[in-house]
């Protein structure tokens, strides 16, 4: 059946899409372009005057050892982050699974997390565990453990993965637990029949039956480690101590807004607007397969 | 091979609802056992119980001599074909067969061997390879039916296995399944809302209403004399005709059995006459509407006293609406008074109240 269009006029159409194509445009597009042209450009120290230079801040990039560590830091973040909320979200989720009594209670308060914006994350994290103000601190420090996180690079960076796998579990929780109640109870308990106890049914029945969904969560938690831990960064270390938890992300911001390097910044953010499209197409490729088992 | 054996079971949910009050059934070696009934009486939750899926609230549940209540569904040697087959999606039909055998640590040849021999047997064969999203419903039947054989358990139980089949599919997997279970001699349990599925299972037939059992026995001999109201219009189809005794005319009509409240006929019971047979009984009719199937044909028709209204508990018969069965596409013609009778050996009463079956 053909769809006919119910518009008299061309333009009325045109006209009701416009609001947000002008948001579309002129918040998204337009600095993705002056992202595009400015990465072509350097500026002398005091900004007055700015020359062509084709892609000479991206070989510069790539040259720059620090550019480099910083690739590696955020793949590491990323990974470290999702898999531990991953891993802790499915636990909590098959818990939550069971028939409990005030399993509503439960789910209710495993979700609130996500609604927490990530700098107050990080404010809520320093608190915990601010060397000289943390609750957690005290009892860490009381345990033997040298707790400095302003000092130590290793132990901000654990304390980053942690604040920002902490905010992630909720979301992840929530389809882990529609992905389990998508499943026939039946299922699994022909497998109880079948002589399969807990833990093996676990591997070998709910855990390949949520790998479409594990592997969904996989790709957004990546490209939320990526992007979205800005807020807790900047929060909890900016960056530091030294250059310790600076992610590429981070790195933009340093480079440009501080340090003032707006050339290099801007080639920067190209390289990651080309990584988010590609992590945007896996997931729309994979979206569009329903079924992979 | 085992007895199982069901001792005052119950079950009450945590709200306090009381979902089988007390149920007591014997079913012997490789017999097979219905248990039949509307949906919401309970005969899932027996299986379940059976099958160790739900905890059992009070009595006694006994598989091969040894009680099992507190045993894991895994220990107690039985095996399942549920309503939507429960396959595992994501493992081919090979697998699917073979998990049960591997998870009890079984070596792989043996597996092979199984697996292999109930395929055959399945004719599944040729599929063993493929997912079950591949198969058709009737093949997925089949392999829910061979994960349950290759295990080669004491007692086979069924929750409502064909439901999900087109009819004719129905009918060709009930009568597999009655010689698969002829030829393993495997003692089964089959929940089912179907009478004729009931009916053309069973070795005993187990009849449950309410949470409760209204009737056990042969399939035929509840069809010849059902013991309670319910029992009567639940098997047999179309449903056998109630009719409260109120009126004198057929009180009198039955002579000794003067306590009876309601009167049961069966639709094939009627015979169209203008005579009345001794101590039978004979009703005037209005027909209503015609039923013609090709072998038989239904004739509805209304009775024209009205004080003589239908008063079964489950009465699916709207009140003074009587279904007559007979056999061939002869039939009346619309709007046309017919007289019906039944003789007294074809005539079930019962207590007032439906629940006593009064023999005279």
């Amino acid at each position: 059946m053909q769809k006919q269009s119910i518009f008299q006029s061309k333009l009325l159409p045109y006209a009701l899409v416009a609001p947000q194509l002008a948001i579309v445009l002129i918040f998204f597009y337009w600095p993705a372009l002056q992202a595009v042209i400015q990465s072509f450009l350097l500026q002398d120290a005091f900004g007055l005057s700015s020359s062509f230079v084709w892609f000479d801040n991206y070989i510069e990039l790539f040259k720059d050892p620090a550019y480099f560590e910083a690739i590696v830091r955020t793949f590491f973040f990323s990974f470290a982050i999702a898999v531990s909320s991953l891993s802790f979200a499915l636990l909590l989720a098959v818990m939550a699974d069971k028939p409990l009594r005030g399993s509503m209670l439960y789910r209710t308060l495993l979700i609130w997390p996500y609604a927490v914006a990530p700098p107050v994350v990080g404010v809520l994290w320093i608190f915990m565990l601010h060397p000289s103000l943390g609750v957690l601190a005290r009892y860490l420090r009381a345990a033997g453990v040298d707790w400095n996180p302003l000092l130590d690079g290793n132990q901000a960076a654990a304390l980053i993965i942690l604040a920002a796998a902490w905010k992630q579990i909720s979301y992840n929780f929530l389809f882990f637990l529609a992905g389990l109640q998508a499943i026939p109870r039946s299922v699994f308990e022909a497998a109880a029949i079948d002589g399969a106890r807990p833990m093996r049914r676990f591997w070998t029945v709910t855990f390949p039956l949520l790998s479409p969904t594990i592997f969904f969560l996989l790709v957004v938690n990546i490209v939320y480690a990526f992007f979205d831990t800005f807020g807790i960064i900047d929060t909890m270390t900016r960056g530091g101590p030294g250059t310790s938890t600076v992610t590429l992300v981070y790195k933009v911001y340093s480079d440009g807004l501080l340090g003032g390097n707006l050339g290099s910044s801007a080639a920067q953010s190209v390289i990651l607007m080309v990584m988010v499209i590609v992590l945007t197409g896996i997931q729309f490729r994979f979206v569009e397969r329903k079924v992979t088992y | 091979m085992a007895n199982v054996t069901l001792r005052n079971v119950r079950k009450t949910y945590t709200g306090g609802f009381e979902a089988i009050k007390g149920v007591n059934v014997d079913v012997g070696d490789g017999q097979f056992c219905v248990l039949v009934g509307p949906s919401g009486c309970g005969k899932s939750t027996l299986l379940r119980m059976v099958a160790g899926l739900e905890t059992v609230s009070g009595g006694e549940i006994d598989i091969g001599g040894r009680v099992v209540n507190q045993v894991e569904p895994a220990d107690r040697d039985i095996a399942m074909v549920f309503q939507n087959y429960a396959l595992y999606p994501h493992m081919s039909v090979f697998n699917n067969m073979a998990y049960g055998l591997r998870n009890r640590g079984m070596a792989e040849t043996e597996v092979k061997t199984r697996v292999d021999e109930a395929a055959r047997v399945l004719e599944l064969s040729a599929m063993l390879e493929r997912k079950p999203r591949q198969l058709s419903g009737g093949q997925r039947q089949r392999v829910a039916m061979g994960r349950a054989i290759v295990r080669q358990p004491k007692v086979f139980l069924f929750d409502e296995p064909l439901s999900n089949l087109d009819a004719k599919l129905r009918i060709a997997m009930r009568v597999e399944i009655r010689k698969l279970q002829r030829r393993l001699n495997t003692t089964s349990i089959y929940v089912t809302h179907d009478q004729l599925e009931a009916m053309t299972l069973a070795d005993i037939l187990v009849v449950m209403n309410g949470g409760q059992v209204e009737q056990i026995g042969n399939p035929l001999a509840i069809y010849e004399k059902p013991a309670t109201t319910f029992v009567a219009s639940f098997i047999g189809a179309p449903p056998m005709n109630l009719m409260s005794m109120r009126t004198e005319e057929i009180k009198s009509q039955l002579g000794s059995a003067g306590e009876a409240g309601i009167l049961g006929i069966r639709p094939e019971d009627f015979v169209i006459t203008d005579q009345t047979p001794a101590g039978g009984v004979a009703l005037p009719l209005t027909v209503e509407a015609i039923e013609r199937v090709g072998a038989e044909t239904f004739i509805y028709g209304s009775r024209a006293e009205d004080e003589q209204r239908v008063a079964a508990t489950p009465g699916e018969l709207p009140p003074g609406e009587v279904i007559v069965r007979v056999p061939g596409t002869e039939a009346p013609a619309i709007g046309q008074k017919i007289r019906v009778a039944a003789v007294r050996q074809k005539l079930h009463l019962f207590s007032g109240d439906g629940r006593t079956r009064i023999e005279g």
